[in-house]
């Protein structure tokens, strides 16, 4: 293996400072002051390292090299292009602040041992950073399961909570399924050459129907890990159960391994995909995208609710994936670019928005104890970095300009836009509902967002408890703001990234090279009379129009501003519990959606003076889909128990039977 | 035709009679007679092997012959007799299948091995291929006598039984195993019987009799 100075090797370099970080904690396990204090910054160190190498070199060509490790005669390929770049940069900038804050956040006495934690903290960094470097499929799947068990073993940290363990058994279980069909998607991708590199899988010639089930096999298997509808389930169950930076972690960084992922295998393993792949693709995304949405309307659980909208996020990317392909397959090399550019730039976004928002549940979980959005509120007040520092996550998710969501977004509903000109009947008729679907499922975004941040931290104290509630230590704010910063910086500077993103597309999409046109500062995909966007003077105009009317008010009503008590609407007291609840503001929603949710309600009756309102709302495919499939797994697993029937004569008379059998069978 | 020449003969006779001592362990019930059986079987067996060196001129048979010898017709038996002596067991009881039911079977047994060997035996070039038949039947007739016995005990010895009729089995289609090999498995045996019969005083212990069935109280479940 050749040692001098590439990209390449810098990264792995990085990896295996990961990995040695993680085992440094195990020196003293108990010690919270060397796992979360010393060590937790310097995984920071090399999460920023890892970005800079990575964003230096994502217009580099690809470099490969061959590690020392795996089996004799199987060693792991590793190559590092551009594609593998971006997503390197993303884990490298979202872990470094979440690492930051994890330094602050992991207390004593909180499940497992700190060095334990910090063990799998960074093998499951540096397990991802493998899955984005592996070159070969033997590599890809060590590293895929590396990064399950260890996401696993961080969602159980307080496994003696029973709750918390069927989570986890949940993960772990659709996670295996899952890998299991990446597993054999790969086995049909290496096309009868029985050679398990990439190399190998690229060069194999597929028919196609072999390209689509191998296909097939990928989309399920990293459907699972990115939570598509409907292999979903396991993220709300398990978001809720992990430490927050864990789920931020999961959230923002994990999931977009399974797009890189798809990307991989459906634009640079299968070489050109079929145009209706994308459809597939496109309705799985926007399936998800919806159902996550509504759910995350109805959810009274701040990290259930984040983790729904990480389902609708994912569905977005995937709805971005769907449209590259289509576009791509219908031999329209710059719209697929620009779909693609607008997938790759929502991932980004994603982990920095998700991420600020996992951790401000964390400090809010830290600073009341409280997961139930029913007993926070006017948290505002008492934590002021954190309200403000989530307020730019939740504006962001929102889509809302200046901010990063709103480009991403934005980018996408102008891919739709020209679907119009797909050469295929049918499909430029039906992608303006798509189109229309992603509009709304934007728009119930925003409606969420305003739900999360309007009752956690708007308002009135719900509980008396809340009063006590402190402001995030000086490095988790330092966390938060790093992944704030990074929304802001995305949202303000989208002409920079995405002529970096373009380099990426075209040599993903296998397209000549080229510059993306448009000003440094102005962001036109198509033609600036069609469309353009120009966040900065957006930003600067919104500044100034603010700053002016606020200088307005004050000459108009200098000293003659006075607080007085709120208007109480002439009732005799107006306390905290009168505000609209998260059901109180979801229950629109449930309503007009009500045919997806299967809910229950107890009403009170008029007589009851003591009375209790409780509505419950459940995920129709986990009746439909999950329990059934349960059932018979179960039935079939009991039917073949049936053989166990602890006699030894019995089971020398199968061993009889099947030797009878054999024997016949050559005779 | 070609009438057989008479060592030629005298190894099918030791055949059949292999087969018939396979039947009457089949239905033998009390231990002490099965494991005479296995000594007698061991003895035939060496017979035969020593036929077929001296007819072959292979010299690593006559020392596996009297690798038999010491072990399957001196050796195993007398830790078998020590063994039932010291756990008390002399009886098998009741069989799973009733005798003559188990000796029908057997028949069936028999007729398909023959049906088995046929093809190979064609294929095989060695003088003795006529008796790789039995050879297949000895084999599955002490598997047969493995599954209907409830004794931990008789199962043993019939184990050893087939491991007799593999080893004759070898002897009929390729003169033998390479001489590691057999020693590699008569060696296997020996320590089979050994670890066995550390578990035989085991299983009573746990249980108060080597009765088998007891162990399906071991079974996971219900």
């Amino acid at each position: 293996m050749d040692v001098s100075f590439s990209y390449l090797n810098a990264c792995l370099a990085v990896l295996l400072a990961w990995g040695a970080i993680g085992l440094a904690g195990m020196i003293r396990p108990r010690s919270l002051g060397i796992a979360a204090r010393t060590l937790f910054p310097l995984g920071a160190l090399c999460g920023i390292a890892l970005a800079v190498l990575a964003v230096l070199s994502i217009a580099t060509p690809a470099e490969r090299a061959v590690l020392p490790l795996g089996l004799p005669d199987l060693p792991f390929h590793v190559r590092r292009d551009p594609l593998a770049s971006v997503f390197l940069a993303l884990l490298g900038a979202a872990s470094a602040g979440i690492s930051i804050f994890s330094t602050g956040y992991f207390r004593k006495g909180e499940g497992a041992l700190p060095g334990l934690l910090c063990l799998e903290y960074h093998v499951f960094l540096a397990s991802m950073g493998l899955v984005l470097l592996a070159d070969d499929a033997y590599a890809f799947m060590v590293a895929w399961e590396t990064m399950a068990l260890s996401s696993y073993f961080l969602v159980t940290t307080q496994h003696r909570i029973p709750e918390i363990r069927s989570a986890g058994f949940l993960y772990l279980l659709i996670a295996h399924v899952g890998a299991i069909s990446i597993l054999l998607s790969f086995g049909v991708m290496q096309g009868g050459s029985w050679q398990f590199t990439f190399d190998a899988m690229r060069a194999a010639h597929l028919s196609p129907g072999w390209a689509t089930v191998a296909f097939g096999l990928a989309m399920f298997g990293f459907g699972a890990k990115a939570g598509l509808v409907p292999l979903h389930v396991w993220l709300p169950e398990a978001h809720p159960a992990a430490p927050s930076p864990v789920s931020a972690l999961m959230s923002g960084v994990m999931l977009k391994t399974a797009v890189y992922g798809v990307l991989r295998v459906s634009f640079d393993l299968l070489g050109t995909p079929q145009w209706w792949w994308g459809l597939v693709a496109l309705g799985l995304g926007l399936l998800s995208a919806f159902y996550g949405v509504i759910f995350a309307a109805v959810q009274t659980d701040m990290k259930r609710l984040l983790a729904w909208s990480s389902i609708e996020n994912v569905g977005v990317i995937f709805t971005g994936v769907g449209l590259t392909i289509v576009f791509h397959g219908s031999g329209m090399g710059a719209l697929a670019a620009l779909a693609l550019i607008a997938t790759l730039y929502h991932c980004l976004n994603h982990a920095f928005m998700k991420s600020v928002l996992f951790l401000g549940t964390g400090s809010v979980l830290h600073a009341t104890g409280e997961r139930n959005l029913g007993r926070l509120g006017g948290l505002i007040h008492r934590m002021p970095w954190v309200a403000w520092l989530t307020l730019i996550g939740v504006l962001a998710i929102a889509g809302l300009p200046p901010l990063n969501g709103f480009v991403s977004e934005w980018l996408l509903l102008q891919a739709f836009l020209f679907a119009g000109d797909v050469p295929r009947t049918f499909v430029n008729m039906l992608l303006p509902v798509g189109a229309a679907v992603v509009a709304l499922c934007t728009a119930l975004a925003g409606y969420v967002m305003v739900k999360f941040f309007g009752v956690i931290f708007l308002g009135q104290p719900r509980e008396a408890a809340l009063a006590g509630a402190h402001d995030a230590g000086l490095v988790e704010r330092l966390g938060l703001l790093w992944l704030a910063l990074g929304c802001v910086g995305l949202g303000l500077f989208p002409v920079q990234v995405i002529e970096t993103l373009d380099v990426v597309a075209r040599d993903l999409l296998k397209l000549p090279a080229g510059r993306w046109g448009g000003d440094w500062w102005l962001l036109a995909p198509a033609a600036a009379r069609h469309a353009a966007y120009g966040p900065l003077a957006l930003f600067g105009v919104t500044l100034i129009v603010v700053a002016l009317a606020g200088l307005g008010v004050r000459a108009v009503y200098r000293r003659r501003v006075r607080r007085g008590p709120a208007w109480d609407c002439g009732f005799v007291r107006l306390d905290a519990r009168m505000q609209d609840t998260a059901e109180g503001f979801g229950q629109p929603i449930r309503h007009v959606f009500e045919p997806f949710f299967q809910m229950v309600r107890e009403l009170p009756t008029p007589f009851d003076f003591a009375p209790r309102y409780r509505v419950t709302v459940g995920d129709r495919l986990w009746t439909l889909l999950y329990l059934p499939l349960g059932a018979t797994v179960r039935w079939t697993a009991d039917r073949v128990a049936r053989l166990q029937q602890g006699r030894i004569a019995t089971y020398l008379l199968y061993s009889f039977v099947t030797l009878i059998a054999l024997l016949a069978l050559v005779l | 035709m070609s009438p057989l020449s008479f060592d030629l003969q005298l190894l099918n006779a030791c055949a059949a009679l292999l087969l018939l001592l396979s039947f009457s362990m089949l239905s033998q019930r009390r231990i002490v007679n099965l494991v005479n059986l296995l000594a007698l079987q061991g003895a035939l067996l060496c017979a035969a092997t020593l036929l077929v060196a001296w007819r072959t001129g292979q010299g690593h048979l006559y020392l596996s012959a009297a690798l038999t010898l010491a072990l399957k017709v001196i050796g195993l038996p007398l830790l078998l007799h020590r063994l039932i002596r010291r756990l008390n067991v002399y009886w098998d009881a009741e069989p799973v299948i009733n005798t003559s039911g188990t000796m029908l079977i057997g028949l069936l047994v028999v007729v398909f091995s023959f049906g088995l060997a046929q093809p190979i035996s064609a294929l095989a070039s060695t003088a003795t291929r006529s008796t790789l038949g039995i050879a297949i039947a000895v084999i599955l007739l002490s598997f047969l006598t493995m599954i209907t016995r409830r004794k931990a005990m008789s199962q043993v010895v019939a184990f050893l039984s087939m491991e007799n009729g593999l080893f004759f089995g070898a002897m009929s289609a390729t003169y033998g195993m390479p001489m590691v090999v057999e020693l590699g498995v008569a060696l296997d045996v020996l320590v089979a019987m050994l670890v066995l019969g550390v578990f035989f005083f085991q299983i009573r212990e746990q249980f108060d009799s080597l009765d088998l069935h007891h162990l399906e109280s071991l079974k996971e479940g219900e």
